[in-house]
C-alpha cells in the first residue's frame, strides 16, 4: 500500500526530530501537495510515484512527505505548513494551488516551490508541465486507424488551453490518417467523477464511437470501454479506449489501446539534485515525450504491425524534434489560417489556445 | 437543429440505468421519512454500500452477495444514526451530517486495497433473444436483476405503506409520534426498523454504482448523488410512484446534457424543450390541483423567470452554460413543493407532519 | 435494566463533563483506529489535539478556520432555537462571495476605504436575499424551509460555477474557471503579520459575542428563546410567527454571506469553484455542539476547526491518511452528540410495575 510507505521518512520531518544523513549534513526536505488521493490511478498517483522515484534515488539525502487530497480553496495553509516545517523544496500538483503557492513563496523566500500546470512564476517558483499534446498526436494516430465506425470520443474536463489543445492534436492526427474520422467531445466540468466519466464513456458509445480518449483523471471510461467486450464472438470487437496520467492498464487489459503516462520522476530527480547542489532557478519547464515527463505505454497487441510502427516513428520523431504535432497548414474552425504549409506553432499560441482547429464539429463551452 | 443523432430509445435506456441508484437509494429515504425521521446521511451510507458490496463481489466472487453484504452493512451504519437519535434523542439533522463524514471516511479506508480491481459482473436477466427484439427488447428486457429490484422495491413500498396495517402503522408514527405511543406502538422500534431499512436500499444503490455503473471503486466515488437522492424524496411528494418519475428527471438531466454535447446541438434549443419536458412532468404531478389557480400562477411565473434568465444570460449567441441546466431539477424539486404546500388538503396528506422531531416517551 | 429519565433542570456539571466524556471517548476510540492502521494512538492524538496548540503556525490557523463555521453557526443557532430550520447556509454562503467578489470585480483596480464595506454588504444582502427565498415561500404558502434551502445549496453551486466560467471569469485567465485577484483594496487585511489571520476573524468572534449579549438581554433573544420552547406562549404574548421566520432566516443567511465574503476576500483572494468547502453544512454541526448558545458556538468552532488542522498535520506528520481523519471527526462527532443527552436526563433503574 503506498499510503504508508513514506512513514518513516514523513514522520521525520514533522517536530525537531531531524534525520541527519550519512555525510553528516541535514538531509534535503521535499514536500507534494496532492489534489486527489494518492489511490486515483491517475494524476495524483503519478505525482507520488515520482515522489517514490526521488526517494529511491536520493536515499538519505532527502526526505519526502506529502498530503493527499487537499482541496484547492483550502490549499494555503498546508503549503504554508510545510514550507513553515522547513521543506526545502514544495512541489505543488495542481493548477488551483497557482496562488496559494506565490503567496506563500512571497513569504518563504528560502524555499523552493514548483507549481506543475501554471503560468505564474516568482524568483523561487518555477512551473513546469508537461507536452501531453505530443502524445495525443500519438493516439490521434492509433484511434483514426483502429476506429471503424470513424467516430472518436472525447471525454473533456474544462475548456483550458492544455485540454483543447489535446484535443486538436488529436484530431489532427486521426484526420491525417483517416479523413473520415469525425470526433464527439463531451464537456463533463469535473477532473474526477467516475459516475458522470462512465455516463459520459456510455453515451459516446451510444452515438456510435468506438474509441474513446478522455482528458479526466478516473478509470471509469477504461473500465466501460473494457466491459463492451465481455461476451463478444470470435473476431467482433469492442470499445478501445486509452489511460489517460497513468497506465490504466489493469483496468483494461482488452479494451486500452496505449496511454499517455505522466511521468514526473526524471523531473523531480533533475529538479531535487539542483536543489542539492545548490544550482536550482525558477524556470518554466514544459516537458514532452524528449524529455521523458510525456511517455507513451505499451501498445495493444490487436494493434496491426504498421499502425504501430507509424505511431512509433511519429513518437520518436517528435521526440527528435523532426515532427511537431501542430505543422501547417492548419486552419482555425473559422477556416482563419493558423499555420502556412509547414510552419509549427509557437508555444505561445499553444499555452493560449482557446479554439478548435477546422473540422472539429461542435463550439467550444464559453 | 439535427436531432438524428439522438437515439431516444438508447436515451431511456440508458436514463433508467443511471437512475437506478437513485431510485434505490430515494425510496429507502422515503420510509425514513414517512416514520418521521430525517436522515441527511444517505451520502455516507450510499458509499459505504459502494465499498463493502465491491469487496464482498471481489472476494467471494458473487455480485448478488455483495449487493446482501452492502445492503447488511449500510443498515448497520444506519443504526448507528438510529441508537443517537433514537435512543440518545440527540439532533437528527447534525447526526446525519456526522454520519456522511464518518460514512466517506471509513469507506476509503476500507477501499484502499481494492482500487485497479475489476468486480465479477452483473449480467442481464433476459436472454439475448429477447433484449434483442425490436423497441421492447431493449426498452423492457434489457437491464440487470437489480434495474427491476429497484422498481419492484418501489411498488413493494408504495404497497406496504397504502395497503398494510404496518404501513398504516408507520405513517401514523410520522404524522404523530405522541398518539402512536398513546395507541400502543413501539415509535423507537419502529423508527429503528424503517431507518434500517432506508440505509440497506441506500447501501445497494451505492453497490450498484460501484459493481454496475462504473463498475469499480474509488475513493468519493458517489460525489454527491446521495443528496440528489434526499431531493427526489421532496420532489416525490412522499409517494413512492413519483420518486421513478423525479430520479428520472434528474438522472435525465445529466444523461441528456451529455447526449446533447455528444451530438454537438445547440444547448439552448433544448433547454427549451427541457422545460417543456418540466411542464409537462408538472402536469402529471400536479393534475388535480390544477384548479387552483395560485399554483398555475406560481409556476408560470418560475418558468418564464427562468426563461428570461436563460435568454439574458444567453444573449447575444444564445450558448449556456450546462450549469444553468443542472439546476433545473432543484428548482423544479421547489416549485413542486410550493405547489404542494399551496394545497393544505393534500399537504397534510403527504409530508410527515413529525419529520425531524425528537421522540422521547415519557417527555 | 435501565431507562432515561428527563432531569427536572438541564444539569450543569453535565453541561462541562459531557464535552469532556466525549473528547476522551473519542480519544480511545480513535487511538484503536489509529492503532489498527499501524500508528502510535498516543503520538496521534497529541499532534490531532495538542500539537497545533501549541505551535505558534497552527494556532492562528484555527482562528482562521474557525471564523466562518462561528459567524454561520451564530445565525443559524436562533433559527434553530425558535424552530426554524435553515439548513441551506452553504448557498446563502456561496451567494454572498458571488455578490461580494462581483463588487470587488467591478470597481478592480479602484482604492478605497469603503471598497471593503461595500463588498461586505453586497455578502450580506445576497446571503439575506437567498434566505428570503425559503423564508417567503414558508411564510406565504408554508412550504418546508429545510428543503427549500437545501435545495438552493445545489442552485447556488451551479451559480457559482456559471459566474467563474462566464462573466467573473479572468479575462487573463487563459479560460482557467476562476476569477482574477482581488486588488488590495478589495482584501481583507491581516491583522498579524506573518499569520493569515485577517479582519473577517475579529469580526466574526465580536458578532458572537453581541450575539450572546442580545440573547440574553434584548427581547427578540427572549422572544427566539420563547418561540422554540413554547410556541403558543410566544404567539398570547405578541410574538408573530412569520416575523419571526423572516428574522431568523434573514439573520442566518445575512451572516452566512458576511462569512462567504470573509472567505473569498480573505484566505482566498478570488473566487473559484473550489471556494465552498462545506462550512454552510459543517456549522449546523457546531451550532448543536455548542448547544445553539453562541458561547459555546465559539467554543464548538474552535474544537471543530482544531480537529481539521490537526488532522492535517497528522497527515504531513505521521502520514495517516486523510481518511482516517474524516472517521476520527466522525466519532468525535457522534460521542458528543450522543452523549449530550446526559444534560437533560438521567440514568435510572428501570421501575418494574409489580404484578
Amino acid at each position: 500500500m503506498t499510503l504508508f510507505k513514506s512513514l518513516g521518512l514523513a514522520a521525520a520531518l514533522s517536530m525537531s526530530a531531524a534525520v541527519v544523513s550519512a555525510d553528516g549534513h541535514d538531509p534535503l526536505s521535499v514536500g507534494f501537495i496532492y489534489v486527489g488521493p494518492v489511490g486515483d490511478y491517475g494524476w495524483s498517483y503519478q505525482h507520488d510515484q515520482g515522489r517514490l522515484a526521488v526517494e529511491e534515488h536520493f536515499g538519505d539525502a532527502v526526505e519526502t512527505s506529502f498530503v493527499e487530497s487537499v482541496p484547492e480553496g483550502d490549499s494555503e495553509r498546508v503549503i504554508r505548513r510545510m514550507a513553515q516545517e522547513g521543506a526545502d523544496l514544495i512541489f505543488t500538483t495542481s493548477f488551483g494551488y497557482m496562488t496559494p503557492t506565490n503567496r506563500v513563496a512571497a513569504q518563504f523566500p528560502d524555499t523552493y516551490f514548483e507549481h506543475a500546470t501554471g503560468y505564474q512564476r516568482a524568483d523561487n517558483v518555477s512551473t513546469y508541465s508537461g507536452r501531453f499534446y505530443e502524445g495525443r498526436t500519438v493516439q490521434g494516430i492509433l484511434a483514426g486507424h483502429m476506429t471503424e465506425s470513424n467516430i472518436i470520443g472525447y471525454i473533456a474536463s474544462f475548456p483550458i488551453p492544455e485540454v483543447i489543445r489535446g484535443i486538436n492534436a488529436a484530431y489532427l492526427a486521426a484526420k491525417e490518417v483517416n479523413p473520415d474520422v469525425e470526433f464527439r467531445i463531451v464537456w463533463v466540468s469535473t477532473w474526477f467523477d467516475p459516475g458522470k466519466e462512465a455516463d459520459a464513456a456510455n453515451t459516446l458509445i451510444e452515438q456510435g464511437a468506438d474509441v474513446i480518449m478522455q482528458h479526466t483523471d478516473s478509470t471509469a471510461p477504461m473500465t466501460i470501454a473494457e466491459a463492451t467486450w465481455e461476451g463478444l464472438a470470435e473476431g467482433e470487437t469492442g470499445v478501445y479506449a486509452f489511460g489517460q496520467a497513468s497506465d490504466m492498464m489493469e483496468f483494461g487489459p482488452t479494451a486500452r489501446l496505449s496511454s499517455i503516462i505522466d511521468d514526473w520522476a526524471p523531473y523531480y530527480i533533475e529538479r531535487v539534485q539542483a536543489a542539492l547542489d545548490g544550482t536550482w532557478e525558477s524556470e518554466d519547464a514544459w516537458h514532452g515525450l524528449d524529455e521523458g515527463m510525456t511517455s507513451i505505454g505499451a501498445f495493444n497487441a490487436n494493434i496491426p504491425a504498421d499502425v504501430r510502427k507509424e505511431a512509433m516513428d511519429a513518437a520518436i520523431q517528435i521526440s527528435g524534434g523532426t515532427r511537431h504535432s501542430f505543422t501547417g497548414p492548419i486552419n482555425w474552425q473559422n477556416g482563419e489560417v493558423w499555420l502556412e504549409e509547414g510552419e509549427t506553432a509557437d508555444d505561445g499560441t499553444l499555452l493560449g489556445m482557446n479554439r478548435y482547429v477546422e473540422g472539429i464539429e461542435g463550439t467550444v463551452p464559453n | 437543429m439535427d436531432f438524428s443523432a439522438l437515439d431516444p430509445l438508447a436515451l431511456i435506456v440508458s436514463l433508467i440505468i443511471a437512475a437506478t441508484p437513485l431510485v434505490l437509494a430515494a425510496t429507502g429515504e422515503l420510509v425514513v421519512e414517512k416514520s418521521g425521521v430525517l436522515n441527511l446521511g444517505v451520502e455516507g451510507m450510499m458509499i459505504m454500500g459502494a465499498v463493502i458490496g465491491f469487496i464482498v463481489s471481489v472476494e467471494i466472487g458473487n455480485p448478488v452477495l455483495g449487493f446482501a453484504g452492502a445492503a447488511l452493512a449500510s443498515a448497520a451504519l444506519a443504526l448507528i444514526f438510529g441508537f443517537l437519535t433514537q435512543v440518545l434523542l440527540s439532533n437528527q439533522v447534525a447526526t446525519g451530517l456526522a454520519l456522511t463524514l464518518f460514512g466517506l471516511g471509513l469507506a476509503a479506508l476500507l477501499g484502499q486495497s481494492y482500487t485497479g480491481i475489476r468486480p465479477p459482473s452483473t449480467g442481464d436477466v433476459f436472454p439475448e433473444a429477447l433484449s434483442t427484439v425490436p423497441v421492447i427488447g431493449p426498452l423492457l428486457f434489457s437491464y440487470d436483476w437489480v434495474v427491476y429490484f429497484a422498481l419492484i422495491m418501489v411498488g413493494a413500498v408504495w404497497w406496504f405503506l397504502n395497503k398494510t396495517r404496518g404501513g398504516l402503522i408507520l405513517r401514523a408514527v410520522g404524522e404523530g409520534h405522541d398518539a402512536a405511543h398513546a395507541l400502543g406502538y413501539r415509535v423507537v422500534a419502529i423508527r429503528m426498523a424503517a431507518i434500517a431499512f432506508g440505509g440497506a436500499l441506500a447501501g445497494m444503490g451505492g453497490a450498484y454504482l460501484s459493481l454496475v455503473r462504473v463498475p469499480q471503486w474509488s475513493e468519493g466515488m458517489t460525489a454527491g448523488i446521495g443528496w440528489i437522492a434526499l431531493a427526489i424524496v421532496v420532489f416525490a411528494s412522499w409517494k413512492p410512484g413519483r420518486v421513478i418519475l423525479g430520479a428520472w428527471l434528474f438522472g435525465g438531466v445529466t444523461i441528456l446534457q451529455l447526449n446533447i454535447q455528444a451530438a454537438n446541438l445547440n444547448i439552448l434549443g433544448i433547454l427549451a424543450l427541457a422545460l417543456a419536458g418540466v411542464a409537462v412532468v408538472m402536469l402529471l404531478v400536479q393534475i388535480r390541483s390544477l384548479t387552483r389557480h395560485k399554483v398555475i400562477q406560481i409556476v408560470m411565473v418560475f418558468s418564464f423567470a427562468l426563461l428570461a434568465l436563460v435568454l439574458a444570460l444567453s444573449w447575444p449567441d444564445f450558448r449556456l452554460d450546462s450549469a444553468y441546466l443542472s439546476m433545473t431539477p432543484y428548482l423544479t424539486t421547489i416549485i413542486v413543493l410550493v405547489a404542494l404546500s399551496g394545497d393544505k388538503t393534500r399537504r397534510a396528506l403527504n409530508a410527515p407532519a413529525s419529520l425531524g422531531r425528537v421522540f422521547h416517551a415519557s417527555a | 435494566m435501565l431507562r432515561l429519565e428527563p432531569r427536572r433542570s438541564p444539569s450543569q456539571a453535565m453541561v462541562w463533563l459531557t464535552p469532556i466524556l466525549a473528547v476522551l471517548a473519542t480519544m480511545i476510540a480513535g487511538g484503536g483506529l489509529f492503532m489498527a492502521l499501524g500508528k502510535d494512538p498516543v503520538d496521534a492524538i497529541y499532534t490531532i489535539f495538542v500539537d497545533p496548540l501549541l505551535d505558534p503556525y497552527s494556532l492562528p490557523e484555527i482562528f482562521v478556520k474557525a471564523a466562518p463555521l462561528i459567524l454561520i453557526a451564530i445565525g443559524l443557532s436562533y433559527g434553530f432555537r425558535a424552530g426554524i430550520w435553515n439548513i441551506g447556509a452553504e448557498g446563502q454562503f456561496i451567494m454572498g462571495a458571488i455578490a461580494g467578489a462581483a463588487v470587488g470585480l467591478a470597481f478592480y483596480g479602484t482604492a478605497g476605504v469603503w471598497l471593503l464595506p461595500l463588498m461586505a454588504l453586497a455578502g450580506i444582502v445576497a446571503g439575506y436575499l437567498w434566505a428570503m427565498i425559503p423564508a417567503l415561500l414558508r411564510v406565504k404558502f408554508g412550504t418546508n424551509e429545510i428543503l427549500v434551502s437545501l435545495m438552493l445549496v445545489y442552485v447556488a453551486d451551479q451559480f457559482l460555477r456559471a459566474m467563474v466560467n462566464g462573466p467573473l471569469r479572468n479575462p487573463q485567465g487563459f479560460n482557467f474557471p476562476e476569477s482574477r485577484l482581488f486588488h488590495d483594496s478589495a482584501q481583507l487585511p491581516i491583522l498579524f503579520d506573518g499569520t493569515r489571520v485577517h479582519l473577517g476573524v475579529a469580526i466574526a468572534v465580536i458578532i458572537a459575542l453581541i450575539a450572546a449579549l442580545i440573547l440574553s438581554r434584548h427581547i427578540i433573544g427572549y422572544n427566539v428563546r420563547l418561540m422554540g420552547s413554547a410556541p403558543r406562549a410566544a404567539m398570547f404574548s405578541g410574538v408573530k410567527p412569520p416575523r419571526m421566520v423572516i428574522f431568523c432566516l434573514g439573520l442566518s443567511g445575512a451572516l452566512a454571506g458576511l462569512a462567504g465574503l470573509f472567505e473569498a476576500a480573505g484566505p482566498m483572494g478570488q473566487l473559484t469553484p473550489t471556494l465552498p468547502q462545506g462550512y454552510g453544512f459543517t456549522a449546523i454541526i457546531v451550532a448543536f455542539l455548542g448547544r445553539l448558545n453562541p458561547l459555546g458556538i465559539i467554543a464548538a468552532g474552535f474544537v471543530m476547526a482544531l480537529t481539521y488542522i490537526g488532522g492535517e498535520n497528522a497527515q504531513l506528520a505521521l502520514g495517516l491518511p486523510k481518511a482516517a481523519i474524516s472517521v476520527f471527526q466522525g466519532m468525535l462527532l457522534f460521542f458528543l452528540l450522543g452523549l449530550d443527552i446526559f444534560v437533560r436526563y438521567r440514568i435510572a433503574p428501570k421501575r418494574r410495575e409489580v404484578a
